[in-house]
């Protein structure tokens, strides 16, 4: 496992990824790939067990389902990095005949993408699958799944929480990605989600609290979670994040969501964010 | 049996029971000699028939309650650790309802899903509307990748629950709630998208999916006695259809009829007007629900109101004739 500078160093190149991508093409979501960026790097460079060579069934590895697909930039640049397909790759994002679609798919057959994402809800029930499968299987690697805290709203979230908790998938762990924002506004505007732990804690679930843009905090939550296996509790962890991590001006309310930023803004985006391993 | 049509000497009546019944027997049977075979059912195992696989292994069997929304992207989630998923509900929640689910977490992403739906169509009976599903096929059909089977009889509907364990893709299996006379042999071998041929004849392609299968052959047995040589196809598979066994008949007769229990627009005779319109253009006449939703009442009963009695064949065959 990388060292906790290391990491941080990873995060910050995925995070001109993120930026470079989306400057780019002029599409894509940077606000909350942003966001996120801490704590795929904590999976998939410190905390998951997991294989970049592939293979769809994941038996034996920890497995990954982003439910909140639209943050596919940070997905893209964490896979390439960690060897799923070349960096140079990243280029296409979001290009025609590119592997790397507007939201992640298996379609194109990129490596390291498990289902298609995007259409809110519908990526924790799958992870619950998989979480079910490995149980079935004897398995008793790890299901992450990430989803967007706008994505509480879908009823089929809490349909995926009732049978987390029958099945007593303690080998599921679903991050929530409490930033407080989505497209038409502050979340507590648009659909109030109130205490989203609380509903967690009622489903059944153990629940956790973590700043997730704080590699160190991301590392002692998720050994902590993992910790609790065998106690036949699936783990939610409440991850708060500021919406824009790392960049001033994409930092303030849920304006940079779904825009993509001019080549002023990228050069001064980019400013604030260290070349650490290599652009693509 | 008493039942059994003269038309169709190879195909007597050898019983009634319903499609569902030859689900429960067919998905049983594949849970033995299929380890990887796992079924999930959303609060309707009893009118699924799924007891018999459940009591077998029930390791294997997820009860899903009343979330089928959840159930399916739990089974893409089995079938990406290479199970095979087997959903269990009515119709209506097997496609409508989940619609987007199916769409994106098993058709898009591929998903060796079988989505296995009962009491399809207006035979459900006295459940009402909210229940009768009509537009599923249609549903089904239009995603990419999907195979939609729709079987006629017991015997049928219990070797396609097993053949599709050997098909690696989503599949749509939908069957119905009734007793329906049993025509097929229990032998017979069923291939994934290969109709069959139950009588030859001159005059007339029927062409005929699920429980109009047997309305169609009722329907020929008054037909040959008024002189006209009907040639019965069973077209179990909608998608992929059988284009070459349709275009062979079709040379022939020079005249349609789809009998189909579903909405006359999106489902088989659509299906089948596609491929005569861009190969050989034919008068055709559709046996189905005229654009509407249905109503409780006894299956007999809804299939003669809405147009999917014996009756209704003979007049929609003559019809074509006539043009």
């Amino acid at each position: 496992m990388a060292n906790l500078q290391e990491l941080q160093r990873t995060a910050t190149q995925v995070r001109r990824d993120i930026v470079r991508q989306v400057a780019g093409i002029g599409t894509g979501h940077p606000g909350g790939s942003l966001g996120c960026a801490d704590l795929l790097t904590a999976l998939y460079f410190g905390v998951m067990k997991h294989d970049p060579s592939f293979n769809m069934e994941g038996k034996g590895e920890d497995v990954f389902i982003m439910s909140n697909g639209h943050i596919s930039p940070l997905f893209y640049s964490v896979l390439a990095r960690s060897g799923y397909f070349d960096v140079a790759e990243l280029d296409s994002f979001r290009r025609m005949g590119s592997r790397l679609q507007g939201h992640p798919t298996t379609h194109e057959g990129l490596p390291g993408v498990r289902v298609a994402t995007g259409s809110l809800g519908q990526g924790i029930s799958v992870a619950a699958g998989m979480a079910a499968a490995k149980k079935l299987d004897g398995d008793d690697r790890w299901v992450f799944c990430l989803t967007g805290d706008g994505e509480q709203q879908e009823g089929q979230v809490w349909e995926a929480a009732l049978f987390g908790h029958m099945y007593k998938l303690d080998n599921f762990i679903v991050i929530c990605d409490r930033n407080h924002q989505q497209i038409d506004g502050a979340t507590e505007d648009v659909m109030d989600l109130m205490d989203v732990s609380a509903k967690w804690a009622a489903f059944g679930w153990h629940t956790m609290k973590v700043d997730g843009n704080n590699m160190e905090e991301l590392l002692a939550t998720l050994k902590a979670a993992k910790a609790l296996r065998g106690h036949g509790k699936p783990i939610f962890i409440e991850m708060h994040t500021t919406m824009g991590s790392g960049v001033d001006f994409m930092m303030k309310g849920h304006a940079w969501h779904g825009k993509a930023p001019d080549v002023e803004q990228t050069k001064t985006a980019l400013a604030q964010l260290e070349e650490t391993l290599g652009d693509y | 049996m008493s039942d059994s049509l003269s038309s169709f000497p190879k195909f007597p009546v050898t019983g009634k029971k319903a499609t569902r019944d030859g689900f429960g027997a067919g998905l049983a049977e594949v849970g033995d000699s299929n380890d990887k075979v796992v079924a999930l059912c959303a609060d309707l195992v009893g009118s699924l028939k799924m007891e018999a696989f459940i009591e077998a292994h029930p390791e294997r069997f997820f009860q899903m309650g009343i979330s089928e929304a959840n159930m399916m992207g739990v089974a893409a989630g089995l079938a990406t650790a290479g199970h095979i998923p087997y959903t269990g509900t009515f119709a209506n929640f097997s496609t409508g309802r989940v619609y987007d689910q199916i769409r994106q977490s098993i058709a898009y992403s591929d998903k060796n899903v079988k989505i296995c739906a009962s009491h399809a169509g207006l035979t459900l009976g006295e459940d009402g509307a909210t229940h009768q599903i009509l537009e599923d096929i249609g549903l089904m059909k239009m995603l990419p990748g999907m195979t939609v089977i729709n079987p006629c009889d017991y015997n049928q509907t219990k070797q396609a629950t097993i053949a599709i364990a050997e098909h690696h893709g989503p599949v749509y299996l939908r069957f119905g709630r009734p007793n329906w006379p049993v025509v097929m042999p229990e032998d017979y071998e069923f291939v994934i998208g290969k109709g069959i041929v139950l009588k030859e004849g001159t005059d007339v392609s029927i062409f005929a999916t699920g429980h109009m299968l047997w309305q169609a052959m009722a329907a020929t047995e008054q037909l040959e006695a008024d002189g006209i040589s009907c040639e019965v196809i069973n077209i179990h598979t909608i998608k992929p259809l059988d284009e070459e066994l349709v275009l062979r008949s079709v040379r022939k007769t020079g005249r349609v009829v789809t009998c189909e229990e579903h909405n006359r627009i999106g489902g088989l005779g659509d299906a089948i007007a596609q491929v005569c319109v861009k190969n050989h253009p034919v008068p055709q006449e559709y046996v189905a629900v005229d654009d509407s939703f249905g109503e409780s009442g006894k299956p007999e009963e809804l299939l003669e109101k809405y147009g999917l009695g014996i009756d209704d064949v003979v007049a929609a065959v003559k019809r074509c004739i006539g043009r």
